[in-house]
């Protein structure tokens, strides 16, 4: 007799398929434009989601869909962050769908597809489960990239995102069937069984385990296989490229932390290198590269690559500490990106979006809020404290120095200095530089509000730090109590 | 009483500088007068108490450093010395203070200059109770850094700010080697208070030691480097050039600073270190041949200055050259004695001189002075009897104690002495020379001021002229008061223990038994020199023209100062700026800051530039990037595991 599952863990999953796929019927039977009806029932049901995922946080670890699917304090503490994002960007999303009159309804439904994508990775316990939710994301993402379809840019970077990230699941499947070849199980625990304590690897496994690892640094960006960003970041929609920079981001350093300390746990040493490899070269690239860039948006996407790197060091610690820090680390950099990518969405003159730093040209005397909130966030992702963005790295180099990394500790301080020039080069081009044209304003209510409450919790994170360092807490000591 | 004389014009000082606005003027005066006073009250009370009556003291304050063997309290030593100098400084500077609330009140910052000549006053006395050496050096430094500010007191000139960092680098040359003193008296003696040091002294008399891979007498390089730290305070020749340019400093200051502080603080310092002094007859003889050369030298110039504050300050140069070959031929009473009288008399003649340019509009030209006399009547007469002191001429002031100076420099039958001796009997000729030219040819002979000045001279009102007549008194009396408990009969019992002379050392008591013409030179000498001054500026004012005309060389060399700030400036000063600069161009600028911060930012832009230009936007380019990236990897778990 055929049980059904348990299906409480996966509700707010559930959910937001029959959204989505709800909001897609009536996204095609409503006679006039759809897209603003749909775009406020996306977000209901992203923040009802929400709102039943944090319920869940109560629920031991608890596995079901025959094991593919677990849900933990971890699970719970990062989707609750993807959905965040995702309420965000779909707002801004909205607003700036309006503006540019693109009147379709299935940015909001994709965006809806890509989140539950991405709440996949996260409690994927088993590779199948892995790949399905890695390629209803990507899928997703590659359609909103390429949404602008009558932009040139637009589409390239559509394009190009959708052939590298081919590429890049064609190498993530290589790795996995290897690792099926090798232990013969794709669930995670079964695979961990079948390594033991890691004393005898074969070889094939750790082969195996690169080509997983590479799959997930295409999605995270890191370098080397970071090349797609910058061109995606600066083709795709500027609400895409937001979703871009946090979103996936989080779900996929999410998925590769599962995966790396869940079947592997006991094989540090065989992925452990590549990982400090992929965060020294995401560091350095990120700050280096960064620095010629004129466009804010291509600026962003190293800032990510570079971002990425930062958190890579508390995966490589690979220990409860480390992911305290990475959890920690991927929190405030949600709210510094998402405040800035408001900001970018507010350039615009005359009616037509902006993207040039030298637009910003003395922001502070047009708009002196705005240079004051992206001041705010550019000092936070430069890492000066009282800002959040401080925080986010202290605990990532404290997790490293008590693990005796000091070479990652040491090129993540020597790095985040080089980069620090580039994010006060935009402060310095706010506040000192000759006036450019002014951006035009209002640049709308929900825009106003995302952009306060960023700069807020970036600004006074320092005054109330408990509630997210005890929560990353518990999640990290959840992944590592099994 | 013990106490508060020395912290009572630091109290006024604190009130006059921190609460000066509130106070204004009139209570910054008020308040640092009478802390003054009652400082120079006191002073009495303990100069009756300690010197008379034979009371000597420590009063021990607080433990200031104690580290390892290095224990320093903060005390207060009272002997016959301090007490004679703790009298010479509240009652000197107590005249200053009056004075200047006349001489300063045009002045807009009257409160700050009133705390800082209290201030400076506190230093000196700190300096002269001190019972350590750390303590002394407290007080030396503190001294020196408050000469700095009140010679540039009137920031707003630039040559006063030039001359009070003239007067501070030349101290702190002195200071280096007084601070190497100190370094080797505790190396030597294990301590630094001066009970242990003197009554260690003479068990340690014959040691040497290596300094510098050199081997000498412990004590010869101790005493030397101490008196190199006495030169560079009482300005002796080559550690000088300070004290001139001092003049820059309103008058009161220069009073102060070359009566009864700062230049006597290096006197004072050799007397003090008189145990030390004693063991070591090459110190001692340096000292002597400096003092002579100094006193000599310092007269030459004197003769020819025209600016008539450089007179009497090259003046002062030359009488603490006269101390120094006193302290050198072990005559350290002589040299004390001179010392007060000297300050009486300098200070009265630095006042009138400051009398005479209030008079002038501030003209300091003697050259644009002249037959004044009648308008300035007090000034002139103590003037008249400031000059007559410091001549020597009997019964003055001077005329005791540079008499038994050069008696004692006579007696001490040595050729260093000798040599003192001649140079004495000169510098003192010139002495009254030029004070007679000062006196002809600011008082006397006609007016060269224009008339619109000539028309405004006036007689200085009274709370200027009455300090002047109160340190006239001073200057006539104190001489004849002092001669017998100094350097006379009762020297034995006035000094005690403060000074330190030994039995092979009776210059002084040999002094009072010179030949009839070894005593009476002085005076003849001092009168020639009047008539001369008299023959030239009254009688035939067209033979020193000649004279100079005739010996341009000479004339130059002399008004030049003999070139020492020419070849300072040649030797050092220039040679510092060009290696600073050197530094700061090419050091700095083109090696640490090319490769560092410059070199770094070159580098890295570098790097940024080459990483972008990774970024092509072929796609084959990306997909071959992250193809390379894992075949890395993967070579590089391959290589580590087979091998």
């Amino acid at each position: 007799m055929y049980e059904l599952p348990n299906l409480v863990p996966a509700l707010p999953e559930i959910l937001l398929a029959v959204a989505a796929l709800g909001l897609l019927m009536v996204g095609v039977f409503r006679k006039k434009d759809a897209t603003g009806f749909v775009g406020g029932l996306a977000v209901a049901a992203l923040v009802v989601a929400g709102i039943v995922e944090v319920n869940l946080a109560r629920v031991p670890v608890v596995t079901t869909l025959g094991g593919m699917f677990v849900l933990d304090g971890f699970a719970v503490f990062v989707k609750a962050l993807v959905l965040l994002a995702a309420v965000l960007t779909a707002i801004m999303s909205l607003s700036w769908l309006r503006q540019e009159k693109l009147g379709q309804f299935e940015f909001p439904v994709l965006l809806i597809f890509a989140t539950l994508g991405m709440m996949m990775m996260v409690s994927a316990n088993d590779l199948m489960a892995l790949y399905l939710g890695l390629e209803l994301q990507s899928l997703s993402l590659y359609v909103l990239a390429a949404y602008h379809r009558d932009n040139l840019r637009s589409t390239e970077a559509g394009l190009k995102y959708f052939m590298l990230g081919a590429l890049a699941s064609g190498l993530l499947l290589f790795g996995a069937s290897f690792i099926y070849g090798f232990t013969g199980a794709t669930g995670f625990d079964a695979i961990a069984k079948a390594l033991g304590d890691g004393a005898s690897v074969p070889v094939g496994v750790t082969v195996g385990i690169v080509f997983l690892l590479a799959g997930l640094a295409f999605k995270i960006s890191a370098v080397p296989f970071h090349m797609w960003t910058p061109d995606v970041y600066e083709g795709a929609p500027t609400p895409v490229t937001a979703l871009f920079a946090v979103g996936p981001k989080i779900a996929a350093l999410a998925l590769l932390i599962r995966v790396m300390v869940g079947p592997f746990g006991h094989l540090v040493e065989q992925w452990h290198q590549v990982v400090v490899a992929l965060s020294l070269a995401s560091m350095v690239l990120g700050a280096f590269a960064a620095i010629h860039q004129t466009n804010i948006k291509r600026l962003m996407a190293y800032s990510s690559i570079g971002h990425v790197g930062y958190a890579l060091i508390g995966v490589a610690v690979g220990n409860a500490a480390g992911v305290r820090g990475v959890l920690v680390y991927l929190a405030i950099y949600l709210f510094m990106n998402i405040g800035t990518f408001t900001v970018i969405l507010s350039m615009r003159q005359r009616g037509r979006m902006v993207e040039q730093i030298e637009d910003l040209a003395g922001l502070s005397k047009s708009n002196p809020l705005m240079a004051l909130a992206l001041a705010i966030f550019m000092f936070s992702m430069a890492g000066i404290p009282p800002l959040a963005g401080f925080f986010g790295k202290l605990y990532v180099f404290i997790a490293a120095i008590q693990a005796h990394m000091y070479t990652l500790a040491v090129l993540g301080v020597l790095t985040s200095v080089v980069g620090a020039y580039y994010y006060l080069r935009i402060v310095k081009v706010m506040y000192f530089d000759e006036p450019a044209d002014s951006f035009d304003r209002p640049i709308g209510r929900s825009m106003t509000f995302i952009l306060t409450g960023t700069s807020l919790v970036i600004l006074l994170f320092f005054l109330f730090p408990e509630m997210l360092l005890t929560g990353a807490e518990t999640a990290a000591a959840s992944l590592f109590h099994g | 009483m013990y106490v508060a004389v020395v912290f009572l014009p630091l109290l006024g000082a604190f009130i006059a500088g921190l609460f000066g606005r509130t106070l204004g003027d009139r209570g910054a005066q008020l308040v640092t007068c009478a802390g003054l006073g009652g400082s120079a009250a006191m002073a009495v009370g303990i100069f009756l108490d300690v010197a008379v009556g034979g009371h000597a003291q420590t009063h021990e304050l607080f433990t200031w450093i104690s580290s390892g063997t290095l224990d320093i309290t903060w005390a207060l030593k009272y002997d016959t010395l301090t007490a004679v100098m703790l009298l010479v400084v509240t009652l000197v500077s107590f005249m200053v203070h009056v004075y200047s609330i006349g001489y300063m009140h045009h002045d807009p910052s009257v409160p700050r200059f009133m705390s800082y000549l209290s201030l400076f006053t506190f230093c000196m006395l700190m300096l002269v109770t001190a019972g350590n050496l750390v303590q002394l050096f407290f007080g030396w430094e503190g001294v020196g850094l408050c000469s700095y500010l009140l010679i540039g007191f009137w920031n707003d000139r630039p040559s006063a700010n030039a001359a009070a960092i003239k007067a501070f680098v030349v101290n702190r040359v002195g200071d280096f080697g007084f601070a190497l003193g100190i370094f080797g008296i505790y190396y030597l003696f294990g301590s630094v208070n001066f009970e242990a040091i003197f009554a260690a002294a003479p068990q340690h008399a014959h040691e040497t030691v290596q300094f510098f891979g050199v081997s000498g007498n412990a004590m010869t390089i101790i005493c030397l480097l101490l008196f190199v730290g006495a030169m560079g305070k009482s300005a002796q020749i080559g550690l000088h050039t300070w004290l001139p340019d001092a003049m820059e400093g309103p008058t009161p200051v220069s009073a102060l600073i070359h009566a009864a502080t700062m230049v006597t603080a290096g006197v004072f310092m050799v007397a003090r270190m008189s145990p030390l002094f004693e063991l070591s007859e090459t110190a001692l003889m340096v000292v002597t041949v400096v003092g002579a050369t100094t006193a000599f030298f310092a007269a030459t110039i004197g003769c020819v200055q025209n600016d008539i504050k450089r007179v009497i300050a090259y003046s002062t140069c030359s009488q603490l050259g006269y101390m120094f070959f006193a302290l050198g031929v072990s005559a350290y009473q002589a040299a004390i004695f001179h010392l007060m009288t000297h300050a009486f008399f300098k200070s009265l003649l630095f006042l009138g001189a400051g009398s005479v340019i209030h008079a002038m509009s501030g003209e300091q030209d003697m050259r644009r002075m002249g037959g004044i006399w009648r308008h300035v009547k007090i000034t002139y007469a103590v003037m008249w009897i400031g000059s007559l002191a410091l001549a020597g001429i009997p019964f003055f002031a001077g005329y005791y104690s540079k008499d038994i100076i050069l008696e004692a420099a006579f007696g001490a039958h040595s050729a260093v002495g000798e040599y003192a001796y001649w140079m004495g009997i000169a510098a003192a000729f010139m002495t009254a020379f030029y004070s007679w030219r000062l006196l002809l040819m600011t008082f006397h002979g006609k007016a060269h001021a224009e008339d619109r000045v000539m028309a405004h001279v006036h007689e200085s009102p009274l709370v200027i002229t009455v300090p002047l007549m109160l340190l006239a008194l001073g200057a006539v009396f104190s001489g004849i008061i002092g001669v017998g408990a100094f350097v006379g009969e009762g020297r034995e019992g006035f000094w005690r223990e403060a000074l330190v002379v030994l039995g092979s050392h009776p210059a002084l008591e040999a002094a009072h038994h010179s030949p009839w013409l070894v005593s009476l030179l002085p005076i003849i000498v001092g009168a020639g020199g009047i008539a001369l001054a008299y023959g030239f500026y009254v009688y035939m004012p067209a033979v020193p023209l000649g004279l100079a005309r005739a010996l341009p060389a000479v004339h130059r060399f002399l008004l030049n100062k003999w070139y020492f700030d020419e070849a300072y400036d040649f030797l050092f000063v220039r040679p510092a700026f060009a290696l600073g600069r050197g530094l700061w161009k090419d050091g700095d600028g083109a090696v640490i800051d090319a490769v560092g911060p410059d070199g770094i930012a070159a580098a890295t832009r570098s790097v940024a530039r080459r990483m972008a230009a990774l970024q092509s936007g072929y796609v084959y380019h990306y997909a071959f990037a992250m193809i390379a990236g894992v075949t890395a990897f993967v070579s590089w778990y391959m290589f580590l595991y087979q091998g």
